[in-house]
């Protein structure tokens, strides 16, 4: 499969605080810029995956999506694995596409989690993904279940709040050359200790954003890429890995199935973490960033935090990392979270960056995850095959 | 007043809450690769077996991770409360509370054992005290 499949078109909608739209009518906005993006028409797309909305969720989501668009695809499904949605959707979709299922599949995903739900709801809609019996009376909100994680890797190794928080200082410094990011006003190492506490070791400012906002990508294959006006983003590999849903059944809260989905990609890809040269890693939390640099093999075991504590991540870093501003800083409405660094990563590799493009970066490592660092998805881009 | 959140048992979950009401923690042992599981199942998730039983726990384990919630999921909770998963010397590990405690004095690897609190309607929950103390 390794670069047969490309990413040939996409589309952001307005992110942020976006509330003269719903997220069906967001997600249906995502589609539709997407398809021009590529150049092509709505007749010529025969597939579509989404993801349910949180804040208007339908039963049959994609059905009702292609149905607002008057599409009338052969192949059509809604993806729910959480945050790792986005990529495990690419994978399936390569694999309709190779199974003759389809040609061209739009991938889109919207949400509107800061206007279209009131913050009581967002609260418990959120804290519903642990454990109904065994989880969920003791109150734990979604970041201290991935403070859980945070402490066990302080205890660990040694990692420091400060290392954590140059994940968020790193994110900003990259939103702040981004005019689309939520929060731009660069921020220090010491914005974020000294921000609200949360749930320890996390303040404010380890947590990513809540907003509305949606974004789709067209995928189709490599063959037909090459007649398409852009540039496309290649698929040289991609791998899952599903350990558990709950935290509690966690093996090991330090090392993630991001280790077998990267394997996976790796192998795939016939790459090696040291020819990547962009990373797009799912900053939920600071301290998943630091779990995934490991699990991917970019740092030793225990090494990511003195990593991020090189600023190479940063603009003009040897190893540029969520050049949109990530979801700490750029925008993150649930779900759509980790499709705008599938949409960035096109953008980077045809050029449109302005300020934060990266020079030279042909090869992009993307990982999501969703539930509490539990299901992973990995995906390689190559602006080559 | 808001009500804290309160498991529903289920017919298979029943056994441990009704443990919980007399003071005892029971968990699943499966007879055929003779280890024990948490959460409760209709099978071993090691073996597949149906064949469980439950056995009272010692109650004791350790602090495998934590965190002091400083921002409650709602009013019905008080903060700052410390969630916690422990690992049970039997081998399994859970999600609870540390209470009766200065929050910034719990630690990873701290032993603990586990004391009873009423949470709602009839339902007894475990939660853990630091065993020195």
């Amino acid at each position: 499969m390794r670069g047969k499949y490309a990413i040939v078109g996409k589309a952001e909608t307005a992110v942020g605080v976006v509330p003269d739209y719903s997220p069906t009518e967001l997600c249906v906005q995502a589609v539709a810029g997407a398809v021009r993006d590529a150049g092509l028409t709505m007749g010529q797309v025969d597939g579509l995956l989404t993801c349910n909305s949180f804040a208007e969720p339908i039963m049959y989501h994609a059905e009702a999506i292609a149905e607002y668009m008057g599409l009338k695809p052969r192949y059509c499904a809604s993806v729910n694995t959480g945050g790792g949605t986005t990529f495990a959707a690419v994978q399936q979709a390569a694999a309709a596409i190779e199974a003759g299922m389809a040609h061209t599949i739009v991938i889109a995903m919207a949400d509107s989690l800061r206007s279209f739900m009131t913050r009581e709801r967002a609260m418990i809609v959120q804290s519903s993904s642990g454990h109904p019996l065994f989880e969920q009376p003791y109150g734990a909100t979604v970041p201290a279940y991935y403070a859980l994680i945070a402490r066990a890797h302080m205890d660990r190794y040694g990692t420091t709040e400060e290392q954590m928080a140059e994940v968020a200082v790193s994110a900003r410094s990259w939103a702040s050359l981004n005019e689309k990011a939520q929060m731009r006003e660069p921020i220090t190492v010491d914005d974020v200790m000294s921000s609200r506490p949360i749930a320890d070791p996390l303040k404010v400012l380890d947590c990513s954003l809540v907003s509305d906002g949606g974004a789709a990508i067209v995928l189709t294959s490599a063959e037909r890429a090459r007649d398409l006006a852009h540039q496309p983003a290649y698929i040289l590999g991609y791998g899952e890995g599903h350990a558990y849903e709950h935290i509690m059944q966690s093996p090991d809260l330090t090392c993630s199935a991001a280790t077998q989905s990267g394997a996976q990609a790796f192998a795939m890809a016939g790459l090696e973490p040291k020819d990547i040269n962009m990373l797009q890693l799912y900053d939920c939390f600071t301290p998943t960033v630091l779990v995934q640099l490991e699990d991917l093999g970019i740092c030793e075991r225990g090494e990511a935090g003195a990593f991020m504590q090189t600023h190479d991540t940063r603009p003009g870093g040897r190893l540029p990392m969520n050049t949109h501003g990530g979801m700490l800083s750029c925008c993150h409405p649930g779900n759509p979270g980790a499709m705008f660094a599938l949409t960035e990563t096109l953008a980077q590799f045809r050029g449109e960056c302005g300020a934060r493009q990266v020079e030279h970066a042909d090869t992009a490592l993307l990982h999501a995850l969703g539930g509490i660092m539990s299901s992973h998805a990995t995906l390689i881009l190559g602006r080559e095959v | 007043m808001m009500e804290k959140i309160t498991p529903i048992p289920t017919p298979t979950s029943q056994p441990y809450f009704d443990g919980c009401r007399t003071g005892e923690l029971r968990i699943q042992f499966c007879e055929h690769c003779e280890s024990y599981q948490f959460y409760p199942r209709v099978l071993c998730a090691g073996c597949g077996s149906e064949s469980l039983e439950w056995r009272t726990a010692s109650g004791r384990g350790t602090i495998a991770s934590f965190t002091i919630v400083r921002r409650a999921v709602s009013k019905a909770y008080e903060v700052p409360y410390v969630v916690a998963l422990i690992d049970l010397v039997e081998g399994v590990r859970l999600m609870s509370h540390i209470v009766d405690v200065d929050v910034e004095h719990v630690r990873v690897g701290q032993s603990v054992t586990v004391h009873f609190e009423p949470w709602g309607g009839d339902v007894t929950l475990p939660v853990f005290r630091l065993l020195d103390q």
